[in-house]
């Protein structure tokens, strides 16, 4: 029997003019996408659409197969991670890593010890307390993982996550979201610029330009390909080389 | 960058302009504390003082507690809905009633919420016998609420646009919202600016004096100022005006170290551009609960302002235009608000350049001293309210009655104080920022002492300068507080004027004279608030030091 896909985008289309997108594509569950293309193509725009932050003008968005457009963000099974700001600055750690299980912050004891794990699991053991503030860039996008991992949503969408971080601690931190998604069995959309990153972590590959998807392809051997002209002008290649 | 002589004419420009300044607040201070000394507190007097003290606080108070009440919900509805239609005019709204003289706010409030106004004839309409009253304590609190809750909402309100999108996605990706997203994100991101709001608010209405006088119902609802005015005005009775003026200076000193302690009040950013898009806001009719509270917030700002229009309009302005008392009147008030603003500008150009010698050095205690000293002078004048100020000069001209020069140059120089905050806010960066870019070229050049200021640093200023100036006319314009004690049938301004028909039933005439001060005083804002967007300087909402 044939699962149905974790994510679909059927004819989804958004805004008009020259700011319109449409996006149609599926991914199976597990599987981890890179989302490139150039900035302003509509990235985020594809992320928002699958967060629930933004609104379809037609189409369909499915999860499982069921369609989610009229369910809250906060009911459609995702987590989201973004380049910045994914702490709230003015609480601490556990009680960001906390808002993760439970919006109201009713949590027992059983709870608080998931967190604890959780800190421990992306080595911020003992970090608890602290303030956002206090922790290096690095160290607080280890905390939305954290929380990524607490929630254990089926859909994890990352929004240039390591970008700023530095090549060697953007390594690393890839390596433990790959390592998160497959204890919780997610399946990842994630945007980048870098085709390193994208080449490292993702099996496939969408290649977004101006509002349309250019490409849909396997991750293997995807940069080396010089049948697409959006491909070349996104990587600078002069046409012919 | 200053010469050693620019230098020392500096802070010897600073020193003089201190001395004025002390030397205005100081004499009356001094007069008060000489007459106060005689005079002996009675036991039925003490428990009059206490009545009044206690009434001011009670109704600062309630005023603050109401104010802040509606403008933390209205804050956040606004911050959840960041683009409807209308938004940016609404908040531009919110801005007029800092601007407005508070007698010509009081006629439009009396319009809408008087015995025969809008509000009591809906009422009626529903049957309600009785009307609501608006003299007495409910309409000193609608007033001061129709001020504040504006204000405190444009300081409340950048608190939360402030805050990145992330933080509104991941509110809506973990599902928190009303409760949870007010205790765990908004609260903390508007508690900063809704204490500081509160103590602004709290000293703004300890030290109203126009909105009581005429709002207030008798001795039951007067608060230290009235009271100050009616003992030297209708009793004269110097011992109690000391008394009471006494009381009300520890007051707004009390508040304003409170305030001190409790936060810096914040600026008010720009709010114009709308706020973040809000994912974790639900549409449709869900925004039916905001869209009533920002409503309704708009019609009880915006009520009054239309009331004063049309009965402004409806008013015989023709024959107000060709009496020659209301030219008088304007003349009188034209002179008053230009010389109050030439003094005002003067000293604070003196404090700003003084300031800015003295941080050359800042080693120096001498000079930090003359620094802090000035940058203290704007607030000093807050310390001692108009009223008292006017009370300390009132007794040392003994009444003033029956001269004409004197009461003038006092309530030119208490309007001059009045406004010295605010120029002072305006002036300073732009000096600052003139300075960092003009000092070191002039100096190269070797233009110096009279003929840098004359051919750099003023025409640098000009636009500064003239912001400051409009403003303190437009304050000076508008105020009732220095003219009341000292107004006669020889001193007449335009509020005294409006004053004395509201007082003898001309309606029809103080709503004519109303719109037209109105209009006036609001175009100088105008003006005054667009010079200042150019010269990059934040004068709006600029009364948040009063």
């Amino acid at each position: 029997m044939t699962h149905a896909p974790a994510i679909e985008f059927d004819n989804v289309a958004y805004g008009i003019g020259d700011l319109s997108a449409e996006f149609s594509f599926q991914r199976a569950a597990g599987t981890v996408t890179a989302i490139l293309g150039p900035s302003g193509a509509g990235k985020s725009t594809l992320l928002n659409l699958a967060a629930g932050f933004l609104s379809p003008r037609t189409g369909r968005i499915l999860q499982d197969g069921k369609p989610v457009d009229d369910l809250p963000p906060s009911a459609r099974g995702v987590s989201m991670v973004f380049q910045d700001n994914n702490l709230f600055a003015h609480l601490d750690i556990r009680t960001n890593i906390g808002l993760g299980l439970d919006p109201a912050l009713r949590l027992d004891d059983r709870a608080w010890r998931k967190v604890e794990t959780a800190l421990d699991r992306v080595g911020l053991a003992g970090f608890g307390r602290r303030q956002p503030a206090s922790l290096s860039g690095g160290e607080r996008q280890r905390v939305a993982l954290a929380r990524a991992f607490v929630r254990r949503r089926p859909l994890l969408l990352l929004d240039e996550p390591f970008d700023g971080l530095g090549p060697g601690l953007a390594a690393d931190m890839l390596g433990l979201m790959l390592e998160i998604r497959a204890e919780v069995g997610a399946t990842v959309l994630m945007v980048t610029h870098d085709p390193d990153e994208a080449s490292a972590a993702a099996d496939q590959i969408l290649l977004v330009s101006k509002g349309r998807i250019a490409a849909d392809a396997p991750a293997e051997g995807f940069f080396e390909r010089h049948d697409l002209p959006e491909l070349e002008s996104y990587l600078g290649r002069k046409s012919g080389t | 960058m200053l010469t050693r002589t620019e230098h020392h004419a500096s802070r010897a420009g600073g020193v003089a302009a201190l001395m004025f300044i002390g030397l205005a607040l100081a004499a009356p201070v001094a007069v008060l504390v000489a007459q106060g000394t005689g005079s002996d507190v009675s036991a039925s007097q003490g428990a009059y003082l206490a009545r009044i003290t206690w009434f001011t606080l009670l109704q600062a108070g309630l005023s603050t507690l109401l104010s802040v009440g509606f403008a933390v919900p209205l804050a956040r509805s606004l911050a959840r809905r960041p683009s409807f239609w209308g938004r940016r005019w609404l908040i531009n709204l919110f801005a007029v009633p800092l601007g407005l003289p508070p007698l010509v706010a009081a006629l439009g409030l009396l319009e809408v919420w008087g015995r025969n106004g809008v509000a009591n004839q809906g009422l009626a309409l529903f049957g309600v016998e009785t009307p609501f009253s608006i003299y007495g304590l409910s309409g000193i609190l609608i007033a001061h609420v129709f001020f504040n809750m504006p204000l405190a909402a444009r300081l409340i309100l950048p608190g939360l646009e402030r805050l990145p999108p992330e933080y509104w996605k991941t509110a809506a990706n973990l599902g928190m919202s009303g409760f949870n997203l007010f205790r765990f994100v908004e609260w903390p991101a508007m508690r900063r600016s809704v204490g500081a709001a509160a103590g602004l608010v709290f000293m703004l209405c300890a030290t109203s004096f126009t909105l009581v006088l005429v709002l207030g119902g008798g001795p039951a609802a007067t608060t230290l100022e009235v009271a100050i005015y009616q003992a030297l005005r209708f009793d004269f009775d110097p011992g109690r005006a000391v008394l009471l003026s006494a009381i009300q200076i520890g007051l707004t000193l009390a508040v304003m170290l409170g305030l001190k302690l409790i936060s810096v009040p914040t600026e008010a950013g720009d709010t114009k551009g709308g706020g973040t898009d809000r994912p974790d806001v639900a549409r449709g009719w869900h925004a039916l609960p905001d869209a009533a509270l920002i409503g309704a917030a708009g019609v009880f700002v915006g009520a009054p302002l239309v009331a004063v229009v049309i009965s402004g309009l409806a008013a015989d302005l023709m024959r107000l235009l060709t009496d020659a008392l209301f030219w008088r009147a304007a003349a009188t008030s034209l002179l008053i608000g230009i010389a109050a603003a030439i003094v005002s500008v003067s000293l604070a150009s003196l404090m700003v350049r003084a300031r800015y010698s003295a941080g050359d050095q800042p080693q120096s205690r001498r000079l930090g001293l003359l620094s802090g000293m000035s940058g203290a002078a704007g607030s000093l004048t807050l310390l001692v309210p108009p009223v008292v100020l006017g009370a300390g000069w009132f007794l040392m001209l003994g009444g003033g009655a029956g001269q004409l020069l004197a009461p003038l140059a006092v309530i030119v120089l208490i309007n001059a104080l009045m406004a010295l905050p605010f120029v002072m806010r305006v002036i300073e960066p732009a000096h600052q920022s003139a300075m960092e870019r003009n000092g070191r070229l002039a100096l190269s050049l070797g233009i110096t002492g009279i003929n840098r200021i004359r051919q750099i640093d003023i025409p640098a200023m000009l636009v500064p300068l003239a912001t400051g100036f409009v403003f303190a006319v437009a304050l000076s314009l508008g105020d009732l507080g220095a003219i009341a004690l000292f107004g006669s049938d020889r001193i007449v301004t335009l509020p005294w004027l409006l004053y004395q028909k509201l007082g003898s039933y001309r309606t029809a005439d103080a709503a004519g004279l109303a719109l037209l001060l109105g209009v006036t005083t609001m175009a100088l804002m105008i003006i005054a608030d667009r010079l200042g967007n150019r010269s990059g300087s934040a004068l709006w909402p600029g009364k948040q030091l009063q």
